[in-house]
């Protein structure tokens, strides 16, 4: 009887996760889908607490039911307290770092399960336990980095002929992992080596992928999470799990290719092509050639910007950094009021994931129909009069259209120099996040207003207050 | 071949289940406007959380002496919970900037 009700509860949590996702695919709807979906989530955790019958009609005991308690009360309130205090501009890394536990956890089952379910030893069985486990533990360990490189605690690094490592690293797991499931007893010793490589090629994997390719492997490997935990539906013949994974594992692979669309390469192109690495070395190519800086003052940004017709603001990862969103809408209104025409030019990798900037500028009460893709705002750039470029580098370089040489050739760019007038707000001469020169600071139109985003919008707030 | 036939006709139910819920993923995501890539990729993290009930089932079987399986499900509890609560947590809090504040 239990179990049946339980059977219940999870159609309805598969169902919750469907329409929740569905809902999360409209901006109307998308906080209800959420909230839905933890719906179902929820009745699904507490029916298999209460409800779950094993095959000879026991329950959990108490005191596992106590234990279990306890470690959700613990993953509670840690959960709530990180996600409550993270920054907005932390919102990737924090994505990236629930993955990984989600992966670590797939994982643990999986070490588990190979130990105790041992002697039912069916063929298909043990590869879905080593599947689980091999898939589980890369998605943490490789979240882990993606957490650490986006918190900036990790750089790129690549060691001389890394793609064909990691391709031998990958065979010999799987090797490894086919090795075990033919083995007539349990060998925990073989298990852990396996365990360990999969951790290593989780770094080798997420190690030498440039920044700017980040938020392609956050949802790759949010894909690999979801795989991984509908493994462990095959193991427990869960269909909640295993809808639930697929459903994130298929929908994230989507995801991962539109990005990578977005940046006109293929995905095998990001993790084989090791984006950040190889540009160094194309990067001074040239550098002396380019032409002369020029800098423009507070004061004659401010007035171009105050008679200018029609302002476009093209925002990037610095005016995450410096949390300047507010301060950028409030430049917005004023020049509004002014009767200048402003609109935000949104590129779809700007940041560091899709919809990075979106989110930012959300939060600042940015309305909705002054955000343009891409294309809509590049078929307006020509009759724009002044671009504010605030922190943001490769989604506007030229050498994407120019230079074939250039390891971000081919990337579709927000066209900036159509427009009369380029304001580049940065901090300094640095590359951007994929290492590389950018032209469009060389260009006669383009001057340079350095300093921090934050700091250099009040500026300027001011300014345009007193023209 | 045998074993992988036999594999395939005893869990049918479960892949169909698998090969129309891809089908599904894909189609429920290809209509999202890049707006809300970020809080779709956060959410369906959330959602991937679900791999705790696994933890659960696994910890509530252990044996009362089973040190190793105590304690690791226990830690698997832990992290699945983290996934899940923060995922959600998280995904709400970036919706909740899209709300429509003016007046």
């Amino acid at each position: 009887m239990e179990n049946q009700i339980l059977q219940i509860i999870y159609l309805i949590g598969s169902i919750t996760f469907i329409i929740g996702l569905k809902r999360l695919s409209h901006p109307d709807t998308a906080r209800r889908g959420n909230l839905i979906a933890a719906f179902g989530m929820t009745i699904a955790i507490a029916g298999t607490i209460f409800l779950y019958r094993n095959d000879s009609g026991e329950s959990f005991s108490s005191t596992n039911i106590i234990l279990i308690f306890v470690a959700l009360l613990i993953g509670t309130i840690l959960g709530v307290l990180g996600a409550k205090k993270v920054k907005m501009t932390a919102m990737p890394q924090m994505v990236s770092l629930f993955n990984g536990m989600g992966g670590a956890c797939a994982a643990i089952i999986s070490v588990i399960e190979y130990q105790h379910h041992f002697a039912v030893g069916e063929y298909g069985y043990m590869g879905t336990v080593l599947a689980g486990l091999l898939i589980g533990s890369i998605s943490f360990s490789g979240s882990m980095i993606a957490f650490g490189k986006l918190n900036g605690n990790i750089n790129d690094k690549t060691i001389p002929g890394q793609s064909i490592i990691n391709l031998i690293l990958m065979a010999a797991l799987i090797g490894t992992g086919a090795y075990l499931t033919t083995l007539p007893e349990p060998n925990m010793m073989l298990l852990g080596v396996l365990t360990v490589g999969c951790l290593i090629y989780g770094v080798f994997f997420v190690m030498p992928i440039g920044g700017a390719d980040m938020p392609v492997v956050i949802s790759l490997l949010n894909s690999f999470t979801g795989v991984a935990a509908a493994f462990g539906g095959f193991i427990y013949n869960n269909q909640v799990m295993l809808t639930g994974g697929i459903l994130v594992g298929s929908a994230g692979t989507i995801l991962t290719i539109l990005m990578c669309k977005a940046m006109n390469r293929s995905l095998l192109n990001v993790i084989v092509g090791s984006f950040g690495g190889g540009a160094t070395g194309s990067a001074s190519v040239g550098n002396a050639a380019m032409g002369t800086i020029k800098e423009i003052s507070v004061t004659d940004a401010g007035v171009l910007l105050s008679y200018s017709k029609k302002v476009m603001i093209v925002p990037g990862y610095g005016l995450a950094v410096a949390q300047a969103q507010h301060v950028c809408h409030e430049l917005e209104t004023l020049l509004e009021e002014k009767g200048v025409e402003v609109k935000y030019a949104i590129h779809p990798v700007a940041g560091r994931m899709p919809g990075h900037m979106n989110v930012l500028l959300a939060e600042a009460d940015v309305p909705y129909p002054k955000l343009l893709e891409m294309e809509d705002a590049n078929n307006e750039f020509n009759s724009t009069d002044a671009v504010i470029v605030i922190g943001a580098n490769d989604v506007v370089n030229p050498a994407a259209k120019k230079n074939p040489q250039s390891p971000i050739y081919g990337m579709p760019i927000l066209e900036v120099d159509q427009a009369q007038n380029v304001i580049v707000m940065k901090r300094g001469m640095a590359a951007g996040y994929a290492g590389i020169e950018n032209e469009l600071f060389y260009e006669p139109k383009t001057r340079m207003l350095f300093g921090d985003a934050k700091a250099t919008l009040q500026k300027l707030v001011a300014e345009v207050k007193a023209n | 071949m045998e074993q992988l036939i036999n594999f395939l006709s005893s869990n049918m139910g479960m892949i169909y289940i698998l090969i129309l819920s891809v089908f599904l993923g894909i189609e429920v995501i290809s209509h999202v406007p890049s707006v809300l890539h970020t809080p779709l990729m956060s959410g369906a993290n959330a959602i991937h959380g679900v791999v705790i009930i696994g933890a659960i089932i696994v910890m509530g079987q252990a044996e009362p002496d089973n040190y190793l399986a105590l304690t690791l499900g226990f830690l698997a509890v832990i992290l699945g919970t983290l996934n899940v609560v923060g995922g959600f947590v998280v995904t709400d809090r970036m919706l909740e900037l899209f709300k429509k504040k003016k007046k």
